[in-house]
């Protein structure tokens, strides 16, 4: 029994990084209807900006534990939603009234290029992400619970809850969720489109951000390739939740959790994670592409 | 025009002249390097040791092979630590490059499939570091300067079950990588041989970043210790991984862990455990102190099994290519599986026969922020 609550709240820690991730896929598509491919190498880059600037609060010293931590989470999250502003910019808003696959291919494209201008400029070594939270294992009944697993929990919580208020609250969500109805129709009604696409890229990422950093803290190796793997983890638990739909990324960040860590318990190796992952993005394709908590999309004539 | 055709037609020639002048007098080698993907420490460690072992030799002149002096031209080629780019850079060392030998690579899973392509070009290769029994299985061109894993599987297990006084053992291992497997696998088989119990015997796939699952398996299996035949890049977070659930025990790795990132990465999570490698810098000979000195004054840091290998390969090529007194791939082959006698950085070694040789390994552990020298297993 103990082992299952440790291996629950393990899946929780993964979901709650894939969770902050699959936002920022969800949202872009809410926005664009596109799916932007590039988003696991602008959590890298988050990772990236993330060990620079803790590396550099560390030099300078007589800076406390827990500051270091909140400068370098703001740090990033300012830079990487920057740096996504510019690549909406540059790559994708030439390419708005294009057919649809060319913006993929560029997200693609874009995606690579991030991966490869990395691996240029830093070098494919692994680097080690400093330590920003004291670990401090605590031993509850035979489940070890560690400061960091609170953390990424009760951070990521509380962005999401956030980001579920700006989406549904404030204005500026009204207006994202205004042309995700209707791009055409949106800009009639005197909303500022290209600033609001913009702010959608801005907040995706800088959640994407947070995540990076705290699973820098949770897993502290960081390589140019980290953004892959976790870019499609969360891709496809945005499409199981309902692409497009914020409170289904959520959910399915954590059912993705679950089967990363609940599948090498049932099945006899670890390698069938993928395997199992992949057929259960196959099964919503094939019989609820929209996901669990997506509307059917009406397609107008 | 017809004096742009005669020029075009002198530039040319004037070429190929030039072209055969400065081939002339020279030994090209290729080196096939891991120097990007995920372990290019490796890949560094080889070029450097490549680059210095060649420029030793032509320092000095160049070698001397049947009363003539040679150049040695080195090209170092990436090959990105993947299976089918290994393949690649080794065909284009042999046709584009028309090396005479190939050095590398490194890690098993791109030595294998050069291996292949070595083997069927008739082209001597020499894996400095690649343990797994496959690379030289059954070919007579492909060599190695390290011992096989079976070797390195059966030390640790002993080590384990002698040193540590292990009754069980937990294994979590890369399943998608061929030196992880083969070693875990034979590590299982003589620990249990020998009396000992497998508890957990996991597995993960290349990349992977979260072990909790399998780690909480392990943990709560309670092995006396916990084996870890992985790469340096992904050691430490297993380490972190074990600690941070709460496990406690021993933990015993293979010579991937050999180096010295994996104590940048780990910090203090990775004190006191124990592997198995090829070389200690702390007990060396008097040809590995040299090698070393010369290293850290070239590169600035301690060189590592990886640099101490590709070195030993170079030399044993270099032996093999003045034994055989001619530049001449078969007779180089001949010469390097004749090999009785070499006196390297890694220890004296021999060919029996086949392209593994017979050497002995070390234990180090891991204390203080530092590799040291725990003790021999002879073979």
């Amino acid at each position: 029994m103990t082992q299952i609550i440790q291996q629950a709240l393990n899946a929780v820690q993964l979901g709650s990084v894939y969770a902050l991730i699959a936002l920022g896929y969800t949202m872009v598509y809410g926005i664009l209807r596109l799916i932007n491919f590039a988003h696991g190498d602008i959590f890298m880059v988050s990772a990236y900006l993330g060990l620079f600037v803790a590396g550099f609060l560390i030099s300078i010293g007589h800076v406390p534990a827990w500051l270091t931590f909140v400068i370098t989470i703001l740090a990033s999250m300012a830079g990487t939603s920057l740096i996504a502003v510019c690549i909406e910019r540059v790559a994708y808003r030439p390419l708005r009234n294009a057919p649809r696959v060319s913006l993929v291919i560029t997200a693609l494209g874009m995606g690579l290029f991030l991966e490869n201008f990395t691996l240029a400029t830093l070098k494919a070594e692994p680097r080690k992400m400093p330590p920003l939270i004291p670990v401090v294992n605590m031993d509850m009944g035979g489940v070890s619970v560690s400061t960091i697993q609170v953390i990424i929990i009760v951070v990521s919580t509380i962005l999401m809850v956030l980001l579920d208020a700006i989406v549904r609250k404030t204005m500026t969500g009204m207006a994202m969720r205004a042309i995700s109805f209707d791009k055409s129709v949106a800009p009639l009604m005197g909303i500022p489109l290209d600033r609001i696409i913009s702010l959608t890229f801005a907040i995706g990422s800088s959640v994407a951000a947070a995540g990076g950093i705290l699973y820098g803290i949770a897993y502290p190796v960081i390589d140019p390739y980290m953004g892959i793997r976790i870019g499609w983890w969360a891709f496809i638990a945005a499409v199981v939740g309902g692409i497009g739909n914020v409170r289904g990324a959520m959910l399915g960040a954590y059912i993705l959790g679950f089967i990363e860590i609940f599948t090498p318990l049932v099945l006899p190796s670890s390698t069938y994670r993928d395997f199992v992952a992949f057929s259960v993005l196959l099964v919503f394709l094939v019989f609820k592409p929209t996901g669990i908590l997506g509307r059917p999309s009406v397609q107008k004539v | 025009m017809k004096r742009l055709v005669t020029l075009g037609i002198i530039i040319c020639v004037a070429w190929a002249l030039a072209g055969c002048a400065s081939q002339a007098g020279e030994i090209k080698v290729g080196c096939n390097a891991e120097l990007t993907g995920s372990i290019p420490v490796v890949g560094q460690s080889c070029k450097n040791a490549a680059l210095m072992a060649v420029d030793e030799v032509n320092k000095g002149g160049g070698l001397e092979v049947g009363g003539k002096k040679y150049k040695i031209a080195l090209f170092v080629e990436d090959n990105e630590d993947k299976a089918e780019s290994a393949a690649a850079v080794a065909q284009k060392l042999i046709n584009q490059n028309q090396v005479l030998a190939i050095i590398g690579p490194n890690a098993s899973r791109n030595a294998i499939p050069a291996a292949a392509i070595s083997e069927a070009s008739k082209v001597p290769m020499v894996s400095p570091w690649s343990t797994n029994p496959k690379t030289c299985e059954g070919k007579k061109y492909v060599f190695r300067a390290c011992f096989i894993d079976d070797f390195q599987g059966v030390v640790t297990a002993k080590f384990a079950l002698n040193n540590l006084k292990a009754g069980s053992a937990a294994v979590l291992y890369d399943v998608a990588s061929e030196y992880n497997k083969g070693i875990a696998e034979v590590f299982k088989k003589t620990f249990e041989q020998s009396g000992g119990k497998i508890v957990a015997f996991e597995t993960y796939t290349t990349g992977d970043k979260d072990f909790s699952s399998q780690l909480t398996r392990i943990k709560d299996a309670a092995p006396d210790v916990l084996f870890l035949p992985n790469y340096y890049s992904e050691v430490p977070l297993q380490v972190q991984q074990a600690h941070k659930l709460g496990y406690k025990g021993k933990i015993v790795g293979s010579d991937s862990w050999g180096s010295p990132e994996i104590i940048n990465l780990g910090a203090a999570d990775m004190e006191g455990h124990f592997f198995s490698t090829h070389y200690a810098p702390d007990i060396a000979t008097p040809v590995a102190q040299k090698f070393i000195k010369t290293y850290k004054e070239k590169y600035n840091g301690t060189p590592d099994d990886v640099a101490a290998l590709t070195y030993d390969s170079f030399n044993l090529l270099f032996q093999a290519i003045k034994t055989a007194g001619k530049p001449d791939r078969q007779a180089v082959r001949d010469a390097l599986a004749g090999i009785t006698k070499f006196e390297g950085v890694t220890g004296a070694l021999e060919f029996k026969g086949t392209g593994d040789p017979v050497k002995s390994a070390v234990i180090l552990q891991i204390k203080g922020g530092e590799f040291k020298y725990f003790e021999t297993a002879k073979p």
